[in-house]
C-alpha cells in the first residue's frame, strides 16, 4: 500500500525522512522505513542524487548527447553493445530509442577535447557501432522536472486573509 | 466662502465605522522583517498551472482585449454549468442563472446588496472570513454572529440558526469548507439547517470557494440539497482550487430573477469581469482538473504533516478537513491570539494570523496556512515547537487562576 506514493514523494525530494513521509501519508513511521529499505534492497530505489547547478560555482564541465547507430547481435539484440557502452564511467546515461538511431548516450568530461577524444577513440571504434553524431550541450534549461534558472520564487504577500 | 470640512468629516459614517481588517495591522509588522517563514498566507503557494497561463497569453495574442457580456463569456458560463452538473448534480441555465464576477468577493457584495434593506439581519458564522460582516454593514444591514466553537467542530447547527432567527432575518451565510478553521459541514447538518431555512423563508448565500479542497468525505453543495436550489445563491470561483487568486474571477449561480438583479449592480459598477481572466478560467475548467487534483493531494499531505507537528509539540488542534488552514488552540500558553502571533513573529520569525482577526470566537486560536512548501512547514514547526517549550509553563500558572475554564479545556484536549 502507498508504494507509489512513497516513491513519488522521494523522487521529488530525497531528503524527506520516513517520519515526514509517514505523517504525509497517514502511516506508521516504522512501516515507511521498512518499505523504503525493502525498495532499496529490491533495487526499486537505485540511488539518491543531488541536482547541482555547477555553473554557479564556476565548474567547467562539458557534456554531450550522442546519437549512436549500432547493429544488433544475434541472441542479445542491442543489450550487449549497450553494455559495452555503459561500462565506461564517462558515460552518464544510455537509452535505447526508436527512430533514426538506436542509442542516446550522454557523456560528461572536463573539456570539450576530452569528450571528443572519448567519442572518437572509445565509442565510435567499438565493434558493432556503425556511426555516431555528437551534440555538445550548450545550456540546460530544465532537468528532472526542475527549472535551472531561479524561476518562480514566492511572490505572495506575507499575510493575506 | 465656507470653511472646508476635513476629509474625515466627509467620509460616509457607515464606511468610517468599518474597522480595517485585523490582518492589516499584523501585515505591517511582518513586512518590516527579514527571514520570516509565513504561514499567514490565504492563498495557494502554487503558481497558476502553466497551461492556464499559456492559454491566457494566447488569448492576448489573438486580441481578446475587449468587454465581454455583462454576465461573462457564455462559453465560460456553459463550462461552469457543466461542472456543477457533473460534480453536484445541480443544473443551472448558463444563459440566465450564472453570473461571472470579479472573484467571490464581488459575488458576495452583489448578492447581499441585492437582498438587503436597512435593518435586515444576516446570520454570519463566526469565526469566518473577514469580509462577511463589513459587506453586510455596507449594505445597511445588521450582521448577527452564529458563534461556533471547537466543541462543536466549528460548524453551524440548525439549532443555532433557529435560535438566532428574528422576523428581520433575511439571509444565512454558509462558508464551508471554512476559512480560518478548516471545518467542513456534512450533508446531515446541512439538511437540518435547510429545514430551518425553509421554515423561516430565508435565503442562503453559500460561499463554496474551497469546495474542491475537501480531504475527508465529499463536499456537499448547498444548492444541490432538496428544495434548496431556489433558496440559495451559490458563490464559487477559481482562486483556491486552481491557484488563481490574482486573476480575480468567480461566479454566482441562482434563481434567474435574482441573478438578473445582481447583474444590474454588476453592470453599473464592474461592467464585466476581465476577459483575460475569463479566458484563463475557461482553460482551467476545460483542462485543469487533473492538475488541480494533484495540488489538492499535496495540500492533504502537508495538512497531515502540520497536524502531526502540532500533536508532537502538544498544541491542541481541531482536525481541519478542508481549505488549507489549521486552527490550533493556543490558550495553554495563557497568551491572547495577538500576543502569541506577535511574540512568535518576534522571537522565531514565523508569521501566523491571530484567530481574533476572524471574529471574537477566534480568540485563543491562530490560523496557520499549510499552503507552504514541506521545507518551510518543517522549519516553521521546529521554530514553533521551541517557542512553545518556552511559553507553555507560563500558561499552566495562568490557568490555575481560572480553574473552571482550565478544567473544561483539559477535557477537550483529551478528546482531540
Amino acid at each position: 500500500m502507498f508504494l507509489k506514493e512513497i516513491l513519488e514523494l522521494l523522487e521529488n525530494d530525497a531528503r524527506l525522512t520516513p517520519k515526514q513521509i509517514a505523517a504525509m501519508l497517514d502511516m506508521e513511521e516504522e512501516t515507511v522505513a521498512g518499505m523504503i529499505k525493502e525498495l532499496e534492497e529490491k533495487k526499486v530505489i537505485l540511488g539518491y542524487f543531488t541536482f547541482v547547478n555547477w555553473d554557479k560555482v564556476g565548474a567547467e564541465n562539458v557534456s554531450a548527447l550522442i546519437e549512436v547507430k549500432i547493429s544488433p547481435q544475434r541472441e542479445v539484440g542491442f543489450d550487449a553493445v549497450a553494455e559495452r557502452v555503459y561500462r565506461f564511467p564517462e558515460v552518464k546515461t544510455v537509452r535505447l530509442v526508436s527512430g533514426a538511431y538506436d542509442l542516446v548516450v550522454i557523456v560528461e568530461g572536463k573539456t570539450l577535447k576530452e569528450v571528443a577524444n572519448f567519442v572518437a577513440q572509445k565509442l565510435a571504434s567499438l565493434e558493432n557501432v556503425l556511426s555516431t553524431t555528437t551534440h555538445f550541450v550548450l545550456k540546460t534549461y530544465k532537468h528532472q522536472g526542475t527549472i535551472v534558472e531561479d524561476g518562480e520564487e514566492d511572490r505572495r504577500l506575507m499575510i493575506t486573509p | 466662502m465656507k470653511t472646508p470640512r476635513s476629509w474625515q468629516d466627509r467620509i460616509n459614517p457607515s464606511v468610517k465605522e468599518i474597522p480595517f481588517s485585523g490582518i492589516r495591522r499584523f501585515f505591517d509588522l511582518v513586512s518590516e522583517m527579514q527571514g520570516v517563514i509565513s504561514l499567514g498566507v490565504g492563498e495557494p503557494d502554487f503558481v497558476t498551472p502553466w497551461h492556464i497561463r499559456e492559454a491566457c497569453v494566447y488569448s492576448l495574442e489573438k486580441g481578446y482585449t475587449m468587454y465581454t457580456s455583462n454576465k461573462g463569456m457564455l462559453e465560460l458560463r456553459e463550462e461552469i454549468a457543466r461542472y456543477l452538473v457533473d460534480t453536484y448534480r445541480v443544473s443551472f441555465d448558463p444563459r440566465n442563472e450564472i453570473l461571472i464576477t470579479v472573484g467571490v468577493s464581488e459575488g458576495l457584495d452583489l448578492a447581499l446588496r441585492t437582498i438587503l434593506c436597512p435593518g435586515d439581519e444576516v446570520l454570519v458564522p463566526e469565526p469566518s472570513y473577514v469580509s462577511y460582516i463589513p459587506v453586510t454593514r455596507l449594505a445597511g444591514a445588521c450582521p448577527v454572529p452564529l458563534k461556533t466553537s471547537v466543541e462543536n467542530g466549528f460548524v453551524v447547527t440548525a439549532g443555532m440558526v433557529e435560535k438566532a432567527v428574528t422576523n428581520r432575518t433575511k439571509v444565512l451565510i454558509l462558508c464551508y469548507p471554512n476559512n480560518p478553521t478548516g471545518a467542513t459541514i456534512d450533508r446531515q447538518h446541512l439538511l437540518e439547517i435547510a429545514e430551518v431555512v425553509k421554515k423561516h423563508d430565508l435565503l442562503v448565500v453559500s460561499d463554496e470557494i474551497y469546495d474542491r479542497l475537501t480531504y475527508n468525505g465529499e463536499h456537499t453543495c448547498v444548492s444541490a440539497l432538496p428544495g434548496m436550489r431556489d433558496r440559495t445563491i451559490l458563490l464559487n470561483g477559481f482562486s483556491k482550487s486552481y491557484a488563481m487568486t490574482g486573476w480575480r474571477v468567480g461566479y454566482a449561480a441562482g434563481n434567474p430573477d435574482f441573478i438578473s438583479a445582481m447583474t444590474k449592480i454588476h453592470q453599473y459598477t464592474m461592467l464585466c469581469a476581465p476577459i483575460t481572466a475569463q479566458a484563463a478560467a475557461l482553460e482551467a475548467l476545460k483542462n485543469g482538473r487533473s492538475g488541480m487534483k494533484r495540488m489538492v493531494e499535496q495540500y492533504n499531505r502537508r495538512r497531515r504533516l502540520l497536524l502531526q507537528g502540532f500533536r508532537e509539540m502538544g498544541l491542541p488542534c481541531f482536525e481541519p478537513r478542508g481549505a488549507f488552514y489549521a486552527f490550533p488552540d493556543i490558550s495553554i500558553t495563557g497568551m491572547s491570539s495577538e500576543e502569541f502571533a506577535q511574540e512568535l513573529l518576534r522571537e522565531e520569525k514565523v508569521a501566523v494570523v491571530p484567530g481574533n482577526a476572524f471574529g471574537d470566537q477566534g480568540e485563543g486560536f491562530i490560523r496557520c496556512s499549510y499552503a507552504a512548501s514541506v521545507e518551510d512547514l518543517t522549519e516553521a514547526l521546529r521554530r514553533m515547537s521551541s517557542f512553545l517549550r518556552r511559553r507553555k509553563n507560563c500558561g499552566k500558572i495562568l490557568t490555575a487562576f481560572f480553574p473552571g475554564k482550565g478544567l473544561k479545556k483539559e477535557g477537550i484536549y483529551q478528546t482531540l
